[in-house]
């Protein structure tokens, strides 16, 4: 796409979720969207690979996916907000996926959310 | 007629949820935080509004990417708290007032505000959370108002400017004020305020920019529009953007405001925890 067409600017460790991600990760988000449903939730466990197929998941999708790994599935075009549902399903909460993405363990990443307020 | 006597803003993140759900309010990590609402819930409970018009932002319930409303109205008879994924107890639904919500939708597109309307709105914790913290034992509180909900988006980028919150607010002052019963009305904005859950800067907070909103939405909040929303993102985080139901709820207050409560702690959650009290003077 032409410089002039993006509408933000660069911030450091940060993912603008526009009309570009949202067209790239529409798969991925749709999936995620589906797991407010138990049954979803469901379905979705006991056979993981058929459910990335029945939403065309694209074979970047699929792996990061797989690995669990919050920063592959937003370069993939998710939205955290989306990608939250999926962390649920695995009991995942803000501060896991928070540690996970800044390679800290969960007390250190609690820790500097702490230290924030000094 | 009716009257606007004030508004509330709160974070309405999920974990307050649970907290709520455990017990955990005199919890020492959550106490700075719920130490914020027995004063509100007082002026509440002397006041007693009769309506609650909720703004807040959906993540992922109401809508999905396939139709993003930049601002949408509830116009139901009812709210229901559906499963939103991972696990936060759901509530029994709230009342609406849908002849208030369609007064305020025939209103807002009168001024020139193209609103989405919602015969049927399932809402998360972005509106369930703020009514427990204000209303305990929501929806089920004899004093619990009926709601019109108000969503704006900041799921996904284009999200409205601040100046088009606080005129969208302006707006909506002007939509009740024209409503012809005798009701008393409070306004919520709901979420932020600084957080980032996503990307390398998640765990991001700025206490200086919190504070900094908090001063300037009382007295200043033209001022604020002066913050695009690439620096807000970068001064508030990639969620902070929330702060546009602040600037929103802001708007429908009238000139002069005076704050009558005021709260700030971090953390709560990954997120800077804001709440406020403003009594409207006119």
């Amino acid at each position: 796409m032409a410089e002039e067409l993006h509408h933000h600017t660069h911030i450091e460790g940060t993912t603008i979720f526009d009309g570009e991600m949202a067209m790239k990760g529409y798969a991925l988000n749709k999936m995620c969207f589906s797991f407010n449903r138990a049954d979803a939730r469901e379905e979705y466990l006991s056979d993981p690979e058929a459910y990335y197929q029945k939403f065309k998941l694209s074979d970047e999708q699929k792996q990061a996916c797989r690995d669990k790994n919050v920063l592959a599935m937003i370069a993939a075009g998710g939205n955290i907000y989306y990608l939250a549902k999926f962390a649920g399903i695995f009991k995942l909460d803000v501060q896991d996926v928070g540690a996970q993405q800044t390679g800290m363990t969960k007390d250190e990443f609690k820790e500097k959310l702490r230290k924030a307020g000094d | 007629m009716a009257r606007i006597i004030g508004g509330l803003t709160t974070s309405h993140i999920p974990a307050v949820g649970n907290a709520i759900h455990k017990g955990l309010q005199d919890d020492p990590y959550w106490e700075p935080f719920f130490r914020a609402y027995p004063p509100i819930r007082d002026w509440l409970g002397r006041h007693k509004p009769d309506v609650a018009i909720n703004i807040y932002n959906d993540h992922g319930l109401g809508f999905f990417l396939d139709k993003m409303p930049t601002f949408a109205i509830g116009a139901a008879h009812e709210y229901v708290n559906e499963d939103e994924g991972w696990g936060i107890p759901q509530l029994d639904p709230f009342p609406g007032d849908p002849r208030l919500s369609w007064h305020i939708i025939e209103s807002m597109v009168a001024d020139e505000f193209d609103i989405t309307s919602c015969q049927e709105l399932p809402v998360d914790h972005g509106f369930v959370v703020p009514m427990q913290l204000f209303w305990p034992g929501a929806p089920h509180n004899a004093d619990m108002p009926r709601t019109v909900p108000i969503s704006a988006n900041t799921v996904q980028h284009p999200i409205p400017t601040l100046g088009r919150a606080l005129k969208f607010g302006r707006a909506l002052r002007k939509a009740i004020l024209s409503w012809p019963d005798d009701i008393k009305v409070v306004v919520l904005g709901t979420g932020g305020l600084s957080h980032q859950l996503d990307g390398e800067r998640a765990g991001f907070i700025n206490r200086e920019f919190d504070r900094y909103c908090m001063d300037k939405i009382v007295d200043d909040p033209d001022e604020l529009t002066s913050i695009g929303r690439m620096e807000l993102v970068e001064k508030a985080g990639a969620q902070g953007t929330e702060f546009l139901m602040w600037m929103m709820m802001r708007g429908a207050l009238g000139a002069k405001v005076v704050a009558r409560s005021t709260n700030y702690h971090i953390p709560i959650s990954n997120t800077g925890a804001g709440t406020m009290l403003l009594e409207c003077t006119e």
